[in-house]
């Protein structure tokens, strides 16, 4: 049978539902099994920014090792939004995701023509850089302390507004933001561009044979990355209600590439938010139990490598697989038997 | 005026001359051969021709416009496509993706963030009679990486006519292939002739010789000669270098 007609993607589909509820009735259960409100808030925070990281490394392919730079260059935007301009929800996101993408589109320039260990390298390189500025700068970025006392502004939704200074409500808000970037991506990697960098990934010179600028098309994904990241940047910024140079380190960088491969971003586009709440839940019940949480964690990741580089999503795509071709199996015996019994 | 012309290409790796004075002409509608033996610059001329590398001297023209220099994406948005000698598929793409991709109406909205790329569109239609062309209905949803390598071969000509170009570059097409799969292929080509101007870098003389209108050869980064396959059955340079004992 021809079989050219892919299935129709969805504006959403049954995971995001899944997703949904149990995130969203997270708040409501959270604590009966010993976790606590915040906790939910950091680890959506940080599904944003993997998923957005995911964009660039599991899609196109490019290993960037100085992420957290943009995440932070999105949380400093956000407290210097608040307290030099206004005290505004959206003019804060809007100030994060316009300096996040503006440094990421600087950095994608230097970057673009680059692929493997050099882009590794050098996303390094560029990541310490803006470290090292976030340090230094006093003036702006009031340097080893951060910025402090950044307010939650409330969201203003014209008609009204919802103070946001609670952490549950906090936590709504973050979730819809959430919805709005997994729908968003979702559309994106399935459109013509996603399919592009997809082929990017895969084959970087018949790319460009077939006609593509595949220089554009990297920089585009790097710089959408980026701006994710700091969307991400910013919310940290006002959960924390501090933005601090930690964030734009070399191992939270880390963190978020250790994230998206053990949940699975090579494999599937869910990679980055299991990756997230493993991360945190390890954080959390390891570090419950041991202060060395990050050993267990560290030598957790180098199993995932070793055995299922895959990540967690790939353990259950086999799984699946598995499944079902054994049912496939059952099925052909059984047409076996029926065309035996014809005989 | 030839569709294609390249004049007096010179190409050098290092101190290492590649191609020395190499001028090839190739007018629209028909099939053009170029054979020699291994190292002889064929596929670096086939590179410097698609933008690859760029010539140290000479120049490239296609429809009465210079190409020389030219980046390989504005060369394959001109209308030219190539295939590859060395396998150089989307690997992880299905069959029907990796034509996909090289659909001019897909290319041309590669930009497009928000359309999603579905059964039912024409560049899927258009993806799909593109496989059936090269033989490869009913193996769409199949991943390049799965297929056999004589399916792999076709593929990698399928990506190139997906660009419905003016002008294709086939980079011995039959490398590797058995008897069986080099047969089906003659029938492809000599298909594939009446609707496009080809050029075929090829080592199986009884293939080239059977399909193409005229050959170059090139030795030692040279055209040391050109014609029509018979008045290459009588040169005596082919003769004395060997080439044209299977013929």
């Amino acid at each position: 049978m021809q079989q050219t007609k892919a299935q129709p993607t969805f504006w959403i589909t049954r995971q995001m539902l899944v997703l949904f509820a149990v995130l969203g009735t997270m708040p409501l259960w959270a604590e009966s099994v010993g976790l606590y409100q915040y906790l939910g808030v950091e680890i959506v925070i940080w599904m944003i920014f993997a998923l957005g990281f995911n964009l660039l490394l599991g899609y196109t392919g490019l290993p960037s090792f100085g992420h957290g730079a943009f995440f932070g260059l999105g949380a400093y935007a956000f407290g210097l939004v608040q307290h030099e301009l206004a005290v505004s929800l959206w003019l804060g996101l809007l100030g994060a995701v316009a300096l996040a993408a503006a440094g990421g589109g600087l950095v994608a320039c230097f970057l673009s023509h680059r692929r493997g260990i050099y882009f590794a390298l050098m996303s390094i390189a560029f990541g310490q850089v803006f470290w090292f500025v976030a340090i230094k700068w006093h003036a702006v970025t009031g340097g080893e302390d951060g910025l402090l006392n950044i307010p939650r502004p409330a969201f203003d939704f014209g008609v009204g507004h919802l103070a946001l200074d609670n952490n549950t409500a906090l936590f709504y808000f973050v979730l819809a933001v959430l919805a709005v970037v997994i729908i968003g991506l979702w559309r994106l990697v399935h459109s013509p561009f996603g399919k592009v960098i997809q082929a990017v990934k895969q084959n970087e010179m018949r790319t460009a044979f077939v006609g593509y600028n595949v220089w554009l098309f990297k920089w585009s994904a790097f710089t959408i990355s980026a701006a994710v990241a700091g969307l991400a940047g910013g919310l940290f910024a006002m959960a924390q209600e501090s933005a601090y140079p930690d964030v734009m380190s070399l191992h939270a960088s880390g963190f978020v590439v250790m994230m998206t491969l053990i949940g699975g971003g090579f494999v599937s586009f869910w990679g980055p938010v299991i990756g997230a709440a493993v991360f945190f839940l390890a954080r959390d019940l390891l570090g419950s139990m041991t202060e060395t949480w990050l050993l267990w964690y560290g030598l957790m990741f180098m199993a995932v490598v070793v055995f299922k580089p895959e990540g967690i999503a790939g353990a259950w795509q086999d799984m699946v697989k598995r499944r079902s071709s054994g049912r496939e199996r059952g099925g052909h015996a059984g047409a076996a038997l029926a065309a035996q019994l014809k005989r | 005026m030839a569709l294609f012309e390249a004049r007096h290409i010179h190409k050098r790796f290092g101190d290492q001359v590649v191609l020395e004075d190499i001028s090839l002409a190739f007018q629209e509608g028909t099939m053009n051969g170029i054979m020699g033996p291994n190292g002889a610059g064929k596929t670096t001329c086939f590179n410097v021709l698609t933008g690859r590398f760029s010539p140290e001297r000479g120049s490239v023209s296609f429809a009465g416009a210079d190409i020389t220099g030219l980046k390989p994406r504005e060369i394959a948005r001109r209308g030219i496509a190539r295939s590859f000698q060395i396998m150089n598929l989307f690997d992880d793409y299905s069959a029907i993706e990796n034509v996909l991709i090289a659909v001019p109406e897909v290319r041309e909205k590669g930009f497009n963030m928000v359309q999603q790329l579905n059964g039912g569109s024409s560049a899927m239609d258009k993806a799909a009679e593109v496989l059936r062309k090269v033989g490869l209905a009913g193996r769409e949803q199949e991943n390049a990486a799965a297929l056999s390598y004589g399916e792999r071969r076709a593929l990698e000509i399928a990506v190139a006519l997906a660009a419905e170009p003016r002008l294709l570059f086939l980079d011995e097409p039959t490398s590797g292939l058995g008897a069986e799969g080099t047969a089906r292929l003659f029938d492809l080509i000599a298909e594939l002739k009446e609707s496009y101007t080809i050029v075929a870098i090829e080592h199986d003389m009884a293939f080239l010789f059977g399909l193409a209108d005229r050959i170059s050869v090139i030795h030692w980064g040279q055209v040391i000669a050109q014609g029509t396959p018979d008045e290459l059955r009588a040169n005596k340079w082919v003769q004395a270098s060997n080439l044209g004992k299977l013929a």
